[in-house]
């Protein structure tokens, strides 16, 4: 798969109609790399015409942000809003709800002002539009699947019900955690712990979340953020009996669409 | 009735509303110790938050059991307070139910409405104590209630069980005497009230004299108990009563997941990154540090947050952080903020200025393993029905850890040095942001 590189349309004298964010997770951690080839094979499919940044992208400075280094942060906001502005960038999709929470709320008032959505919000907007078809009987058909709200797409900025339509999209059966929507339970990634070890507390914070999503009898763990499948990915390798073999999938709702798409192969 | 009672009440209402003033004004002064903040957000948004949550109390009814209970004494305190007004004139006057004439039939409808509230509240505060101190329901049983807050706490409902009490057993000694046809308690014949006369059959054997000792002692007892507990409030957690409502008013009303700017950082990192435009950055007096240290480096709402709080916990029960042990606790960050404020405002009123008293918010009160156990998850600023923030503090006094003292955990600072060096927060970069189609 060609990486269509913004720099590359603007050298054809084009201009994409989005611009696909990878973020940092999605750029270089292997897991996160899949969901970023999940997405741009749907983008691909619905005739979506985007582009990245590719090397001009830059962490856009959440985490250095909430660790407390403001400094840093204005240093990658300014190169990014510059690299954005100078491209005439208008719209966004991420599929990193700490990219899209930062883009979209912490941006504008630096310069930056652009339509930023997150994938669940895109996903949902394609499938509304017909732009991307479910096939009959797709891999997720009657599975039990359960969804962890990131904090950064939830509570942050709202957005509860499109993962929630893109999974009903893929006829699973969606179990809800008791945690759920504004009272989801955090990762324990957030705030830069993402970054370091966590304090020290009696358990760890993604094995109480993964434990909660096992409960429901699930066998796929939905996410939509690379931070919150790292932690709950983690939290799977390491539950009970796991050495058995996994007791269930972490997947992102990007790649379980793109599993799903008409014409694909699961 | 001579004048004596007359002054005396007038001696004694004056002097608690004086200590009250006082009080509030000394309150007043230490929230504005706070930086001034950007709250954003319009009027009508703001009145639409004082209606919704102050009033309307919209969040409390994300547990609807605690919601209901809490309504029943919410209802009736600002209810029964209507029954003040009355017992204010009447003291200040010298009469007896200045009302029952004004109001002909509707005055016993009007009490009776209260006495049945003021049985709820009575019999939800003891549900409210044993909630506390019998059941085992985390929240209150957490060590960051040990001593004075727990205490705090059961005083409050013992007081609002008694106050209540009060009322009951004077409208009870009261019909009574209207009964006998003793005296001014005659005048103005109101008929027996809903509740009080239940308890009447506790004060038959009494003479009239009793009666009327009793109903007076009574009459005493709960308009100084409201006076004494209008001075208890603003010493206590029970100050939410009246905080609720600016503190809903001032709400933070940005996206929750949006950080405040920083507009001086912004122009020193312009200058350095793009001098030619730096001279159209916005620009804003120079603070004297980065980030919170102390209670005075905080915004002032900040500190309004600390004395609205009220301890219920809906925000640690909520918190990531505190539901697997880590010592954050989102409530002590706020108790430790206000307890710190009041040390400050204690020096002030020794002093009249602020005194440098070698302590500090920071590490006297709130410690780094707090500050770095928080994951940002806004679980704490969702649950907390009078819009309190506790992340807003910890973030500011993480601003000041890294920008002032270049405090940060190991990690933490090699993660800086990947994002100043390779732009991202691994050691890795450039190119290689374009092969993730590779494998």
């Amino acid at each position: 798969m060609g990486i269509p590189i913004m720099s590359e349309w603007q050298a054809r004298g084009e201009a994409p109609d989005v611009l696909f964010w990878v973020g940092c997770a999605g750029s270089f951690d292997p897991r996160a790399r899949r969901v970023t080839k999940a997405l741009a094979a749907i983008l691909e499919h619905a005739d979506v015409r985007y582009a990245v940044l590719g090397r001009e992208e830059m962490c856009t400075g959440d985490p250095v942000r909430r660790a407390g280094n403001e400094f840093l942060f204005q240093m990658m906001a300014h190169q990014n809003i510059k690299t954005l502005n100078g491209y005439g960038v208008k719209r966004i999709v991420t599929a990193c709800p700490h990219c899209f929470n930062t883009l979209r709320n912490e941006y504008p008032e630096l310069g930056g002002d652009y339509e930023v959505m997150h994938h669940a919000e895109f996903l949902q907007r394609l499938l509304d539009e017909g732009r991307i078809r479910i096939r009959e009987g797709g891999p997720f058909r009657g599975r039990k699947v359960t969804y962890h709200d990131s904090c950064y797409l939830g509570r942050a900025n709202g957005v509860y019900e499109a993962p929630r339509r893109v999974l009903e999209a893929l006829d699973a059966s969606l179990a809800e955690m008791g945690r759920c929507r504004s009272r989801g339970l955090c990762c324990g990634a957030g705030g830069a712990q993402m970054f370091k070890e966590e304090e020290k507390g009696e358990r760890r914070i993604n094995r109480e979340r993964t434990d909660e999503a096992l409960a429901t009898g699930a066998s796929v763990i939905a996410a939509a953020c690379p931070f919150c499948n790292t932690m709950l990915t983690d939290g799977v390798k390491s539950a009970p009996g796991a050495d058995k073999g996994d007791p269930a999938e972490v997947l992102d709702i990007a790649e379980m669409i793109a599993a799903s798409l008409e014409g694909g192969h699961s | 009735m001579g004048l004596l009672p007359q002054i005396a009440f007038a001696l004694m209402t004056g002097l608690a509303v004086w200590l009250f003033a006082r009080r509030v004004s000394a309150i007043r002064r230490n929230i504005l110790l706070g930086r001034d903040e950007e709250l954003g957000g319009s009027r009508s948004e703001r009145l639409r938050n004082l209606l919704m949550q102050a009033l309307g109390q919209r969040r409390m009814f994300r547990n609807p059991l605690a919601a209901v209970l809490h309504l029943v004494i919410y209802a009736g305190f600002i209810i029964i307070n209507a029954e003040v007004l009355e017992i204010v004139l009447d003291g200040l006057l010298g009469t007896h139910r200045l009302f029952a004439p004004l109001l002909g039939a509707a005055y016993p409808v009007l009490i009776d409405g209260f006495e049945i509230l003021a049985a709820g509240v009575i019999a939800v505060c003891v549900v409210f104590l044993a909630r506390r101190n019998i059941l085992s329901i985390e929240r209150f049983r957490s060590s960051d209630l040990d001593g004075w807050p727990r205490r705090d706490a059961n005083i409050i409902l013992l007081a609002e069980i008694v106050l209540m009490a009060l009322f009951l057993t004077m409208n009870a000694c009261d019909t009574l005497l209207q009964a006998h046809g003793v005296g001014h308690y005659a005048d103005h014949p109101t008929g027996e009230f809903v509740v009080s006369s239940l308890l009447q059959p506790l004060l038959a054997g009494l003479s009239d004299d009793g009666l009327t000792a009793i109903e007076r002692l009574c009459w005493w007892l709960h308009i100084a108990g409201i006076l004494a507990f209008l001075n208890y409030l603003p010493r206590s957690k029970h100050l939410h009563i009246l905080l609720a409502f600016p503190n809903a008013w001032y709400v933070r009303l940005a996206p929750a997941g949006r950080m405040p700017n920083m507009p001086e950082v912004q122009r020193e990192v312009l200058y350095a990154l793009d001098p030619l435009l730096a001279s159209s950055a916005p620009v804003d007096a120079t603070p004297t540090r980065f980030g919170a240290r102390d209670v005075a480096d905080l915004g002032w709402k900040n500190l309004m947050d600390a004395y609205s709080c009220t301890e219920c916990g809906r925000c640690t029960a909520a918190c990531p952080a505190s539901q697997t042990g880590k010592k954050l606790s989102p409530r002590r960050i706020m108790m430790a903020t206000r307890d710190r404020l009041e040390e400050v405002g204690a020096g002030i009123d020794r002093t009249g200025a602020v005194v440098d008293d070698g302590r500090s918010l920071l590490r006297d009160h709130i410690s780094e393993e707090e500050l770095r156990a928080c994951t940002t998850c806004n679980a704490c600023v969702t649950e907390c029905p009078v819009g309190i923030s506790p992340l807003d503090i910890i973030l500011r006094m993480r601003r000041y850890l890294v920008m002032e003292e270049g405090s940060a955990p190991q990690e933490w600072t090699m993660m800086f040095g990947n994002v100043e060096s390779s732009f991202a927060p691994w050691k890795i970069g450039g190119e290689e942001r374009e092969t993730w189609a590779e494998g």
